[in-house]
């Protein structure tokens, strides 16, 4: 099974701080309280996978690093 | 790291009354021990920093909080079968189930929906003698009919859950049987409903929500009920009140309203500054300790209750500038009144997309909106959960 790529929409970021409250490892937030990953490119995490779907901003985009095809998010 | 030997008495303030300088009532110290109104010996979190570290962190446990010895009649009994009474990873298991309904792009599509009830509703009042009761008559209304449409329950029976709903968010130092029996009949009537649901399925979120326990097993009936008891409430009590608290801040600085109906495009960041300056809430609900944690340079043992004061934080002048001058036109949107973290209010893009139209309604329709009695007449309900008025008696027009 391939990795999974993050990335986050700071614009589209409104700072609720779900992703690092879900995955304090996988999500940091930057001085001006949006969200970012800590690495781009990870080993599949159900955790990462919860604070996409949890995203009230939907700013958060999960990919298969091996497909490029999204990640399901269910 | 200071001892903290002494606890301090804390008395939040009744809605409507001035807040005690926080700096003052905890002899200079953010996190503190208080002992409440009601003898419960807890930990206050003031200061922006400090709140949202907190709320945010895990090892500050909701579910341990509604759990037997801690929880507290009313709210709490209410919050602990719901989203809002658990932790990761189950209460992420059941928000997941709801998130999409909520999301930014969701809400924008209801937004000309909401538009239409917001004008529905001000021609009734347009209609209506004055004085008129824009609790009544506008901001109970509004929310009530958009959580109604979106769960998918009748908008008819309105006063009867909001009979339920004031019994289950008021008064918390009232008998528990009345909150126990409020509470036993609100989930009755969400059971009864469910069950036609389930047997004519729309497209709504209640169908959405049975079909994900029918069909897939994501949730318990007990959960499937207490998640639409959540929304019903959560959807309707909150906004109603922030309009209402909202208005009662304009009927105060005319020059600002005056502002906004010159240019509507300032009525976003005025409903984030509206948000930050209001106190909507009493003392919020609590959080329990997993572990010992270190917070605002002190240890918090493992099991204490832990409560953010959120009006610290919002009035935080390293934050925000001038903290008790209400400002329109500043950037706010960095407040707290969403909390933040696991808990971020799942309604907040709703709230502030039927806050903003219902300005947008209000000021440019009824221009001239304002009290029709003194600010001193006006009445909360007794309670500590919400803010919430009994009476918004208003005039409008030329005086």
């Amino acid at each position: 099974m391939s990795g999974w790529k993050i990335s986050v929409d700071k614009n589209m970021c409104i700072g609720s701080a779900m992703c690092v409250a879900i995955a304090a490892d996988r999500f940091v937030l930057d001085e001006r309280q949006r969200s970012g990953p800590v690495t781009g490119e990870i080993d599949p995490d159900e955790r990462v996978r919860d604070a996409a779907a949890s995203c009230p901003s939907e700013a958060i985009s999960l990919t298969d690093a091996g497909t490029g095809q999204p990640v399901d998010l269910d | 790291m200071s001892f903290e030997s002494s606890p301090v008495k804390f008395t939040p303030a009744l809605p409507g009354q001035p807040v005690a300088e926080i700096a003052t009532v905890s002899g200079d110290r953010p996190v503190f021990r208080a002992e409440l109104p009601d003898g419960r010996m807890v930990w206050l979190v003031s200061g922006y920093e400090n709140v949202r570290q907190m709320i945010i962190d895990q090892r500050f446990s909701r579910a341990l909080a509604v759990s037997p010895g801690y929880a507290q009649p009313g709210f709490e009994m209410f919050a602990a079968g719901s989203i809002m009474g658990l932790d990761p990873p189950e209460h992420t298991r059941l928000r997941k189930l709801v998130a999409s309904a909520f999301t930014a792009r969701r809400v924008e599509a209801l937004r000309p929906r909401v538009a239409g009830i917001v004008g529905e509703l001000i021609d009734a009042l347009a209609g209506q003698p004055q004085p008129a009761d824009l609790v009544a008559g506008f901001s109970l209304p509004l929310p009530a009919q958009v959580i109604c449409e979106m769960l998918g329950v009748p908008a008819g029976d309105l006063e009867r859950f909001h009979a339920w709903s004031d019994a289950v968010m008021g008064d918390w130092q009232r008998d528990a049987d009345v909150i126990m029996t409020a509470l036993a009949e609100l989930y009755g009537y969400f059971g009864a409903l469910i069950e036609t649901k389930r047997a004519r399925p729309a497209d709504d979120l209640m169908s959405a929500l049975i079909a994900a326990r029918d069909d897939v097993d994501r949730l318990s009936e007990h959960e499937l009920t207490a998640m639409c008891c959540t929304l019903l409430i959560g959807g309707h009590e909150t906004t109603a009140n922030q309009i209402n608290l909202s208005l009662l801040l304009l009927f105060d600085h005319p020059g600002q309203v005056a502002m906004l109906r010159a240019d509507p495009g300032l009525i976003p960041g005025a409903v984030e500054e509206l948000l930050r300056y209001a106190r909507l809430g009493g003392l919020a609900p609590a959080r329990v300790t997993t572990e010992d944690v270190q917070l605002g340079g002190v240890v918090i043992p493992a099991g204490e209750q832990v409560i953010p004061l959120f009006g610290t934080a919002n009035r935080d002048p390293s934050v925000f500038a001038d903290p008790d001058r209400l400002d329109v036109t500043r950037d706010a949107a960095r407040h707290l009144s969403f909390g933040a973290g696991v808990h971020h209010c799942l309604g907040a893009q709703l709230a502030r997309m039927e806050l903003q139209e219902a300005f947008r309604g209000l000021i440019g329709r009824l221009p001239g909106l304002r009290l029709a009695v003194p600010a001193s007449d006006l009445e909360f309900k007794p309670g500590m959960a919400i803010h919430s008025l009994r009476e918004l008696p208003v005039r409008w027009g030329e005086p």
